[in-house]
């Protein structure tokens, strides 16, 4: 849709840093999350999981559970009916197995009782017949002829004959004459890399209560990105029509991504409805590292063709990845954010997503992108060392700009990677000096961002207050963006809004809070519900002084006659419009619902610096700028906040995050001890460079913001890491062991 | 599961010897929670100890330091005078978890969870300390080093309960200290921890020394050789290369989550070394005792 | 099992509760006290949002026995501010958005607190160590660090 895009508007609430609605909640320990509610009658629930990695049940007796004084319902898959589509057959069966248990942890009954204590020693007389099969965990091994088959007939038409079962989906991207390209390199480097499984980490597990009355109706309360999503889903599971069920999202305790699906709602909808009694289930530390959604593990080849003076010629890069257990598209977008940041002639990439027992992959943080980068951007970058360029000037040389016509199809509109890089060159970080033993390290970094179904409704109250509705959980200071849009549409002050966040029952669908849409789409959303708002407010005035509605305009808050030819009226503010509202018309609201589109790219350009210590390996990060293109930075502190929380992670994923799998299958590390993200004292201050190039598609220019962070860590500290010692590193995470042994042997 | 508070220690002894069933001996929790909430132990019996009459001093004793076996790393911590005696034994205890596990794990807890990995028991076995044991046939004493018995393991009897340690007294021109690998700053278990404790003459020469090894076998290793290799030196390169290879020379570790044998090996070596130069420089005279 | 009474002091209020032998502190606070400010992140003492002080000492309730609590005094989150007043550190927080999801928050502000009880003057590394065992996922720590001394600065001025 066209827009007007103000790209040098001078905004008065925008731009600016107030306090967020919730704060006080948070910080005294008011706030609702997933697990601090509780409801009269309430049962207990938890989950029995599989020990093995992969096996089929031959049968399960829950008999002895269900006799257990205390005990109220027992559920297996036998309680879900078989659905017809396979995505909501895989969710359900993921949420509860049926006939084979597909990773460790894999849920195979659950049971609701009077107390936790009740609930776990039912599960101990829950009686489990497995029948052991081979397992694999590994992508390439899982894409062996001979490897053992997680599941049959999944593959896709686009997988070529002859590879294994567990290879379920192929794509293809990519543009020019490769074999040209390559030809006319003065450098060719090619490079393997893989990357470990990671966790999201959010500090709060999957929490929820859910009630279900004799009636069929239902309260779903839990922690969630997306409530519409969780009802969606929730109800073809049960079998209940959507307006059946109401789910309420929590304040939510972290989830980039892991909280965009299902694992134990349907299963305490299903016990409530078995009990006749609410129910709440709270998954432990460990079923959340062993059951909830990490992202794949990958194994890429990269090839990239460079001339002396820097212009890459050719690129291209085969991704192999695994999303765990069940068919995942992420490795398309791998694929396609891949070369991104560049401005290629010949390009190509090819994917594969693997099947191994291991857990269902949900997103994190721009999913697919970071694994597929962090290849790319470690191979430029040895080609940079190797042709003695200087790494900046040779991403400025090639760099994507408006009008590049993108390594994955779109062209380019106005995009900010060039202004970043720019920014990159002009800090004092480029140019500190290190010493001995140090090394810095320099990666772009790009997601696609998305728009996607939102509604807004916008209320104004009779005393000049106004409420805005709308329906994507925060998860990082959105209700504050959202009203300061709303308050610089209206011309209010910021705290005469207040954003709240419906249940489904409340406003229309809304899309997940996902793919960095929030503030892009549900701000446009609830700038054009106030526009709405306005346009009536501004027919309210023309009726109180009876003149042609055309004649009347809003301005700084207010209603004015457009002109001398329209009256000699004074302002009617919004307040004293809405004061006699109900005299003129009613209440007074504005809405908007649409399917956005139009969504910014946002790239952005990490540089860190690094010490390795030589004799044990181990790294320590000195110092760390993000540089990224917010398009416009509606509250400057929560878009600070998304670039340095995502390099953090990314920090955490590029040294010391990773899924551990024994010879048996089993994760190793399913605890905050042995899976190791970053605590407090082993980072420095994260320094932030926000860069502004409006998106033509938002009225305020706004672009999503919240996963590309994530994205340059992985090859910044892996580039900066091997220039540091004096090698370069093709594995993720670089752990202390795999540094000194790269040492021992280099 | 019953949770016992007694207030003496021959109730407490009696109620242990007594119990037919898993007991456990409750100081900190910082292990025993752990364990009790993940199903690795069901005991039938509880009891806290830290009610008992001295368990939560800290005494001068015959030159060194008596401490309860309910004293925190946080209380060893605030302790200016053993801080200054024994730096190395405290600075083992401080690294335990965080800031809020150092607020209730104990040295003792620490040392009869029997993980090879301890952070406590390295600087307490290379500072020579004695465990002080009551049980049913009364009280005795024994060096540290003989209580750990493998992985999860010691040499306690039934009833019997570690109630205090004993820190000796130190020659002047003494200093100890402790180091440990982690991957981040903080919060890891050690995957390699060395102790260093010795004594230098007025020239700067060590005269005595004691080195300790976590993390590399199932016990915590008293390395004679590495201590040999520093003895008669004032550690120059030579001597701290003789100790670190005697260090690693020393080491029987395993493959795990945390580490390699090839990691363990090699950085025991590193952190022997590193921390003898430590000790060395809290033993000069010019420098002080304390850091 | 049989279970046991307690007596102890929360945030200045004498509370009484019963609680089963191998019940948790924090879980005596959430389901029998209502007090849920601390939260379960792991419960195994590894990520800090169950802080709460036991006799001044800063702590995590997850490795604390409900019975543990007997004759004491516990200081939670529902306890920092003073009536409707926030605590500095609270204000701080906002100020400075030092919270994104806010799940790690209280557990952060009680052991901010504890530190600057004990050390009214530290530095950034000093911040950062003590809170080590307090994870956060949301922020990178870096405006944690400058709330903490932000707000050190304002309660040694006022």
């Amino acid at each position: 849709m066209a827009l007007d895009s103000s790209a040098k508007r001078v905004f008065k609430v925008v731009g600016t840093r107030p306090p967020r609605p919730d704060g006080v909640d948070k910080v005294t320990g008011r706030a609702l999350y997933g697990a601090d509610v509780s409801a009269p009658g309430m049962l207990t629930a938890h989950i029995l999981r599989s020990p093995h990695a992969h096996a089929e049940i031959v049968s399960i007796d829950t008999s002895a559970a269900e006799a257990l004084e205390g005990v109220k319902a027992v559920v297996t898959a036998a309680d879900f009916a078989v659905q017809d589509d396979q995505s909501l057959r895989d969710i359900q069966e993921n949420c509860m197995a049926r006939t084979k248990v597909l990773y460790d942890g894999h849920a195979i009954a659950a049971v609701a009782a009077t107390s936790a204590s009740i609930a776990r020693a039912a599960l101990k007389l829950i009686k489990v017949a497995y029948k052991q099969l081979p397992h694999v965990t590994d992508v390439d091994a899982a894409m062996r002829p001979d490897a053992p088959v997680v599941q049959s007939g999944r593959s896709l038409e686009t997988v070529p004959a002859g590879m294994s079962e567990n290879v379920t989906s192929h794509c293809e991207f990519g543009h020019g004459d490769l074999d040209a390209g390559f030809a006319a390199a003065d450098l060719i480097v090619e490079r393997s890399f893989t990357t470990a499984a990671t966790h999201q980490g959010y500090i709060e597990p999957h929490a929820c209560l859910a009630s279900m009355t004799p009636d069929g109706k239902a309260d779903l309360w839990c922690c969630t990105q997306g409530q519409y999503n969780v009802r969606t889903i929730c109800a073809a599971l049960m079998g209940m029509e959507a307006s059946q069920l109401r789910v309420t999202a929590s304040e939510i305790g972290g989830g980039f991504g892991g909280k965009t699906t299902v694992f134990i709602e349907p299963v305490a909808l299903a016990l409530s409805r078995k009990s006749g009694r609410p129910v709440k289930m709270v998954m432990t530390r460990d079923e959340v590292f062993k059951a909830t959604g990490p992202t794949v593990s990958s194994s890429t080849d990269v090839k990239i063709g460079m001339t002396r003076d820097g212009r890459i010629t050719a690129g291209e890069a085969h991704l192999r990845y695994s999303g765990g257990a069940f068919p995942c598209g992420t490795v398309d977008m791998g694929a396609q954010a891949a070369f991104a940041a560049y401005d290629m002639t010949a390009v190509r990439t090819l994917g594969w997503n693997a099947l191994t027992n291991r857990p269902k992959e949900a997103a994190y943080r721009a999913p697919g992108a970071p694994q597929a980068i962090y290849a790319v951007e470690s191979v430029v970058d040895e080609l940079c060392q190797k042709l003695d360029l200087d790494p900046l000037a040779v991403r400025l040389k090639n760099a994507a700009r408006k009008g590049t016509r993108s390594s994955y199809g779109p062209t380019f509109d106005d995009i900010g990677l060039v202004a970043t890089l720019d920014a990159v060159k002009a800090h004092p970080h480029y140019t500190a000096p290190l010493a001995p033993g140090q090394g810095r390290g320099l990666s772009a970094g790009f997601w696609f961002n998305f728009g996607g179904n939102t509604c807004v409704s916008l209320n104004v109250n009779t005393d000049g207050t106004v409420g805005v509705t709308e329906g994507n959980p925060d998860i990082g200071g959105s209700r504050a963006a959202i009203s300061q849009m709303a308050a610089e549409e209206l011309g209010i002050p910021y705290d005469k809004i207040r954003t709240i966040i419906a249940d489904t029952s409340s406003l229309g669908h809304n899309d997940v809070t996902d793919g960095s849409r929030v503030t892009f789409a549900v701000g446009l959303a609830t700038i054009k519900a106030a526009q709405d708002a306005i346009a009536k407010m501004c027919s309210r005035a023309a009726k109180i002084w009876d003149i042609d509605e055309e004649a009347v305009v809003w301005e700084d808050g207010a209603a004015r006659p457009s002109g001398p030819n329209a009256g000699k009226f004074p302002p009617m503010s919004l307040a004293e419009i809405a004061a006699v509202s109900f005299n003129t018309g009613g209440p007074i609201a504005g809405h908007y619902e649409y399917n956005a589109d139009g969504a910014g790219v946002s790239f952005g350009v990490h540089l860190v610096d690094v010490e390795v210590d030589r004799e044990t390996g181990a790294t320590k990060v000195l110092r760390y700028t993000v540089f990224q293109d917010a398009g416009c930075a509606v509250h400057p502190s929560y878009v600070e906040g998304q670039m340095q929380g995502g390099a953090v992670q990314g920090i955490g994923w590029a040294l010391n995050e990773e899924y551990i799998y024994g010879e048996d299958g089993r994760l190793q590390n399913a605890g905050f001890l042995d899976y190791r993200v970053p605590v407090a004292s082993d980072l420095p201050s994260i320094e932030t460079v926000i860069l502004e190039i409006p998106n033509p598609g938002h009225p305020y220019g706004v672009r999503g913001v919240g996963e590309t962070p994530i994205v340059p860590p992985l090859a910044a500290l892996s580039n900066a890491v091997s220039r540091a010692i004096g090698l370069r590193l093709n594995r993720l995470p670089m752990s202390p062991p795999r540094i000194l042994q790269a040492l021992s042997e280099g | 599961m019953r949770y016992a508070r007694p207030e003496t220690i021959e109730q407490a002894a009696g109620l242990l010897s007594q119990e037919q069933g898993v007991t456990r001996i409750l100081t900190g929790g910082t292990d025993v929670m752990v364990q009790l909430k993940a199903g690795l132990v069901e005991p039938a019996l509880i009891v806290d100890i830290k009610h008992l009459p001295g368990l939560r001093s800290i005494t001068s004793e015959d030159g060194g330091f008596r401490i309860g076996a309910a004293v925190s790393g946080a209380e060893m911590g605030e302790h200016a005078a053993l801080r200054a005696l024994w730096p190395g034994v405290v600075e083992g205890a401080e690294l335990i978890g965080s800031t809020q596990v150092q607020g209730r794990a104990t040295m003792v807890g620490n040392l009869c969870n029997g993980s090879p990995a301890a952070d406590a028991v390295p600087g307490l076995i290379a500072a020579n300390a004695t465990a002080r044991i009551t049980g049913p046939n009364g009280t005795r004493d024994c060096p540290v080093a003989d209580i750990p018995a493998g992985p999860g393991k010691t040499t306690l009897g039934k009833g019997e309960i570690v109630t205090s340690l004993h820190l000796p007294a130190r020659p002047p021109h003494s200093g100890d200290a402790y180091l440990r690998f982690i991957p981040r700053t903080e919060m890891d278990i050690a995957v390699v921890s060395a102790a260093v404790s010795l004594t230098i003459d007025a020239s700067g020469t060590v005269t005595a020394a004691r080195v300790a090894l976590g993390a590399v076998a199932p016990t915590v290793r008293l390395v004679g050789p590495a201590a040999d290799a520093i003895i008669g030196s004032k550690l120059d390169e030579s001597a701290l290369t003789a100790l670190a290879a005697a260090a690693s020379a020393a080491c029987s570790p395993i493959d795990d989550k945390r580490g390699t044998i090839a990691f363990r090996t090699q950085v025991a070596g590193v952190l022997a070394r590193r921390a003898a130069q430590i000790a060395y420089t809290r033993a000069k005279p010019t420098t002080g005792a304390s850091q | 099992m049989k279970s046991i009474h307690v007596s102890a002091s929360v945030n200045g209020d004498a509370v009484e509760f019963i609680c089963a032998p191998d019940e948790s502190l924090l879980d005596v606070l959430r389901n029998r006290l209502d007090l849920t400010g601390a939260k379960e992140g792991c419960g195994t003492g590894d990520c800090g949002a169950c802080s709460v002080t036991l006799n001044g000492r800063l702590v995590c309730s997850c490795l604390v026995l409900g019975a543990e609590a007997e004759g004491t005094e516990i200081g939670t989150i529902e306890g920092l501010a003073t009536g409707d007043t926030l605590h500095p550190l609270q204000q701080s927080f906002i100020d400075h958005a030092a919270l994104q999801c806010g799940i790690c928050t209280p557990g952060i502000l009680v052991a901010a607190k504890a530190l600057l009880e004990k050390n009214p003057d530290p530095s950034d590394t000093e911040v950062r160590y003590w809170l080590a065992g307090n994870l956060c996922r949301c922020t990178g720590y870096d405006k944690i660090i400058h709330a903490v001394l932000d707000a050190a600065k304002t309660m040694r001025g006022a």
